[in-house]
């Protein structure tokens, strides 16, 4: 680690070797490692070390950026001289509002020395236990324990300066048993409470229970999702319309619905990248503070998140959704939520499966892609244990299915929602969420396993 | 350089590893994007570190780190056998390499254009027309052009004697329109979707692209597309564009070869494989049609290099030989598996076929696509279409999707004609189609020519854990599928 007065003095010696005009640092310090296992044995096993530091140089209305991993002054230097350069030879951005004023950073604890200072033998020796159960049950496990370290900082030419150290464990397993499988995941940011074994138990049972697996044809089916299904729906809204460029641009299932009853009166969904519950960071890539937005009350769409760029547009102010725009995969993204919740209820599984008379209940979704973006239409595959509901009871497992569903529709039609959310890793952050019943999803596709 | 990788090997031995491979890697990108008329980024990435990887008590450990200084290389030397000793505690049976291999040399990507020479005025310029001639057109919402260029140098070294210099530049660029009206979205790309094509070319590849030129015309079909009829739900004739082609290919083909994943290395993330061992060299994957192969060598392709990341040379190999499968993707430690398993054969040398591929310093080299071809056929495209009496013409991927072992997919693509009496007729807005693998591929009836063959570009394939994202090459030509089911956005 870095630690915080290294970095400020780093970013304030960028600040000032930068030109005129308005710049702003960014620095990413990672202490990554990875324990991955398969076939009951560990196969790959990495550790690595990075530090980059992205600028952004505004001469007027023209803004440009570099990124370099070298942390030496020269690097550094020269990162922030090659901004400005793109940045003298850029078209003007008419609408570029300037990088963002001070405001005050709410500090969020979300580091773990435990987790900081995991070994690659206390990584090995929790795997070890995971194999050894998955062999006393016949089955194969596959998956991967992974601890990290994360130092962000962000400073500007105004004054800006945030920083925070946070901690990731994070593991998942498939285990595999004849012709079936079972899946279990959790992330965290503590090692206390943090149990691989436990969470690989579940899925040695699921993979257990899926034996023998019968056809169903394609149809629509009342559905009870495990929470790995359900932070797909709940990933996908994020990702494909609860950030505001979506919503001006007209691609978003938020158009037309903000404001509108669009979804059950039980979902509601929020993002708060300062709860300790989720993986905080409690700033965004432009260093301003993360606000706790509701995307959805009660099924009711309130509005996206907005970065600078964007809500300057509506004449509004950030909700500190920013993505490092420096690197080109995010330069036209837009806001992006990264930090979501659903509320939990108060069903439990059994009383969710109960109530299903001829339906299915679901581990997982798997492979899951965009077909459309307004009512949010995804297609994928369920995967990792798949069982018919008979009567309010769980009869047999079934093949996989390929789905075809509005992810909008589906969660217009949530009839309970599960006591208990995990904290499960997204494609950016984390996100905690319950067990839903659906009053109908629809599968267009079978397989053969 | 020199010194660091000869310290890095050293500093292994004397640890106890009996198998170390180093890697440096420095990457240069310049991207730049605009959208709705103005830059939405601009910017140049530098990144540079290296990687050790180890056998120590015949298992793996691999450790990684940007601080390219002598001192940083003992220490990632010792965490990579310190990592390597605690993956033994499960192993099962030591890591098999094979024969040593040995391979010394440098590979330069051939470009004409050395993309980093031209300014960047130049490419904005390019980029603000085309923009600019998508805005044009009424009722386009949304505009986006990019490019992005890559220098990659890296040297690879290993314990066995291997040392390897390779320069790989890509070039790539991509514009895009959409157009929304009464809650319908719509939108094209060119040359293909997701962002961009891509080659291993210079600055000639994105002249030959004509971005300008081909602008008004997409962004006329985005808007055009707004008031088309639904794609049909029915079982038809498809014939696919040949973007389209690659992207099947790489989908269900080139990660179904994977032999990792055959192996269920990639059980937990990327999956495992319908084609297992027993198939090779007897299982009909495809019509007699179907002949796939996998190319490192083929010029401009994403896919294209000198050696990879075990120091293996490029090669061409036989996946799919008139529709039979005959050819995995393998590395040194799945082709040993392989021969143990299966013995000696036509099909089985217990090499390495060349394909293990890391996305950067920070990550090993796992089994990844090279440049996963369906070869061209003899057909001209107008003979195919005249030769269909009925059925749908779709191009150009809008959404993918397959099962863990690649056999159920379904395909989305941004527009399709249906095909009446031999005749391109009406235009039909979100065509889907689904299938299972081999059913589809047997289901082949003809590949156009060498005149419409395609080197595409995939540059966001995604494998591993932690993740790496792979550039991979699939030449394809459009190609004609039966009994294909086929419907639209539900």
């Amino acid at each position: 680690m870095l630690g915080e007065r290294t970095i400020r003095t780093l970013l304030q010696d960028g600040l000032r070797a930068a030109p005129a005009g308005e710049t702003e640092i960014l620095l990413l310090s990672t202490h990554a490692a990875l324990t991955r296992f398969a076939n009951n044995t560990i196969h790959q096993n990495v550790a690595t070390s990075n530090v980059e530091v992205a600028v952004r140089t505004v001469v007027g209305k023209r803004v440009g950026a570099s990124v370099t991993n070298r942390l030496t002054p020269e690097g550094l230097q020269e990162a922030v001289s090659r901004a400005a350069a793109i940045a003298r030879v850029a078209p003007e951005v008419p609408d570029f509002p300037g990088l963002p004023e001070p405001e005050p950073v709410v500090a969020v604890a979300s580091f773990d020395e435990a987790v900081a200072s995991a070994s690659p033998e206390w990584r090995a020796r929790q795997v070890e236990e995971v194999l050894r159960l998955a062999e006393s049950r016949g089955a194969l496990a596959a998956g991967a324990l992974s601890t990290d370290v994360a130092e962000v900082a962000v400073a500007n030419s105004k004054g800006v300066f945030c920083y925070h150290v946070g901690t990731r464990i994070q593991f998942r397993t498939v285990v595999l048993k004849e012709d079936a499988s079972g899946y279990a995941e959790r992330v965290g940011w503590r090692i206390s409470a943090f149990d691989p074994v436990g969470v690989a138990r579940t899925a040695v049972e699921r993979a257990a229970s899926a034996q023998n697996p019968r056809d169903l044809p394609a149809g629509t089916y009342p559905v009870v999702l495990e929470p790995y299904a359900v932070q797909d729906i709940v990933s996908w809204l994020g990702y494909a319309g609860a950030g505001a460029l979506a919503v001006q641009e007209g691609r978003s299932w938020m158009n037309g619905r903000i404001g509108t009853q669009a979804l059950s009166e039980q979902v509601t969904i929020w993002d708060d990248g300062c709860d300790p519950a989720g993986i905080p960071l409690p700033f965004d890539f432009e260093g301003v503070p993360k606000q706790r937005v509701v995307l959805v009350e009660h099924g009711v769409p309130r509005g996206p998140v907005y970065d600078t760029v964007t809500a300057s547009k509506e004449g509004k102010r950030s909700t500190g959704h920013a993505l490092p725009r420096a690197w080109p995969e995010y330069a036209s993204l837009g806001p992006i939520p990264t930090n979501l919740f659903m509320a939990a209820g108060d069903a439990s599984t059994e009383e969710m499966i109960g109530r299903v008379q001829r339906g299915l209940w679901i581990t997982r979704f798997w492979y899951t892609r965009l077909v459309h973006p307004r009512d949010c239409v995804v297609t994928g595959m369920t995967r990792d244990g798949t069982f018919w509901i008979e009567g309010g009871e769980v009869a047999y497992p079934v093949r996989n299915l390929r789905f075809t569903q509005g992810y909008v529709q589906a969660l217009a039609s949530v009839e309970r929602v599960g006591a208990e959310a995990w904290l499960l890793g997204d494609r950016f952050g984390a996100d905690r969420v319950p067990r839903l019943l659906l009053g109908a999803f629809t599968f267009t596709g079978v397989t053969e396993f | 350089m020199d010194e660091l990788v000869a310290r890095a090997l050293n500093v292994a031995q004397l640890r106890g590893a009996s198998y170390a491979d180093v890697r440096v890697v420095e990457t240069t990108e310049q991207g730049i994007t605009v959208r709705n008329g103005a830059v939405a980024g601009m910017s140049w990435t530098e990144d540079a570190g290296f990687g050790v990887r180890v056998l120590a008590d015949g298992a793996w450990g691999f450790a990684s780190s940007h601080r390219l200084e002598l001192a940083e290389v003992e220490r990632v030397v010792d965490l990579a056998v310190r990592i390597a000793r605690a993956s033994a505690r499960t192993l099962r049976e030591p890591v098999d390499l094979g024969s040593p291999v040995i391979q010394r040399g440098s590979y330069r990507t051939p470009v004409q254009t050395d993309p980093f020479a031209i300014p960047i005025e130049t490419k904005l310029d390019v980029l603000l027309r085309a923009d600019g001639e998508m805005r044009h057109v009424a009722g386009v919402t949304a505009t986006e052009a990019e490019m992005v260029f890559i220098r990659q140098r890296k040297t690879f070294a290993s314990t066995e004697g291997s040392l390897v210099t390779q320069e790989i530049v890509e070039s790539g660029c991509g514009i895009e329109a959409t157009a929304v009206r009464d809650g319908e979205v719509q939108r094209r790309s060119y040359p293909n979707s997701v962002g961009r094509h891509q080659q291993t070319r210079g600055y000639e590849f994105i002249v030959e692209q004509d971005l300008v030129g081909n602008a008004r015309r997409i962004a006329e079909e985005a808007v055009a597309l707004l008031s088309a009829d639904p794609c049909p739900d029915e079982v038809t004739t498809v014939i696919l564009g040949g973007s389209q082609v690659a992207l099947q290919i790489h989908e269900s083909c080139g990660h179904a070869i994977e032999l990792d994943r055959v192996f269920g290395y990639e059980a937990a993330f990327a999956g495992t494989s319908f084609l297992t061992p027993e198939k090779l060299g007897r299982f009909r994957y495809g019509s007699e049609v179907v002949n796939i192969t996998a190319d490192a060598t083929l010029p401009g392709g994403l896919g294209t290099f000198g050696w990879d990341d075990e120091g293996i040379p490029a090669q061409r190999v036989e996946i799919v030989r008139e529709g039979i499968f005959v050819g995995y993707l393998t590395d040194r430690q799945t082709a040993r598996r392989l021969l143990r398993l299966l013995g000696p054969s036509r099909f089985v040398t217990g090499e390495s076929n060349g394909t293990a591929r890391a996305s950067g310093w920070n990550r090993i080299p796992i089994i990844r696509m090279t440049n996963i071809n369906l070869l061209p056929g003899t057909w001209k495209l107008e003979d195919l279409i005249a030769d269909t009496d009925r059925g749908i013409f779709m191009d150009t991927n809008r959404s993918w999707s397959i099962d863990d072992r690649r056999l159920n997919f379904q395909f989305g693509c941004e527009i399709a004609w249906e095909i009446r009496g031999g005749k391109l007729t009406r235009l039909l807005r979100n065509p889907i189609y689904t299938g299972i693998t081999p059913e589809f591929w047997r289901s082949c009836d003809a590949v156009c020519n060498a005149d419409h063959w395609v080197l595409w570009g995939t540059p966001n394939c995604g494998k591993g854990e932690p993740m790496q994202v792979a550039h991979t090459g699939h030449g394809a030509a459009p190609a004609r599928f039966r009994n294909v089911r086929v419907f639209g956005k539900r």
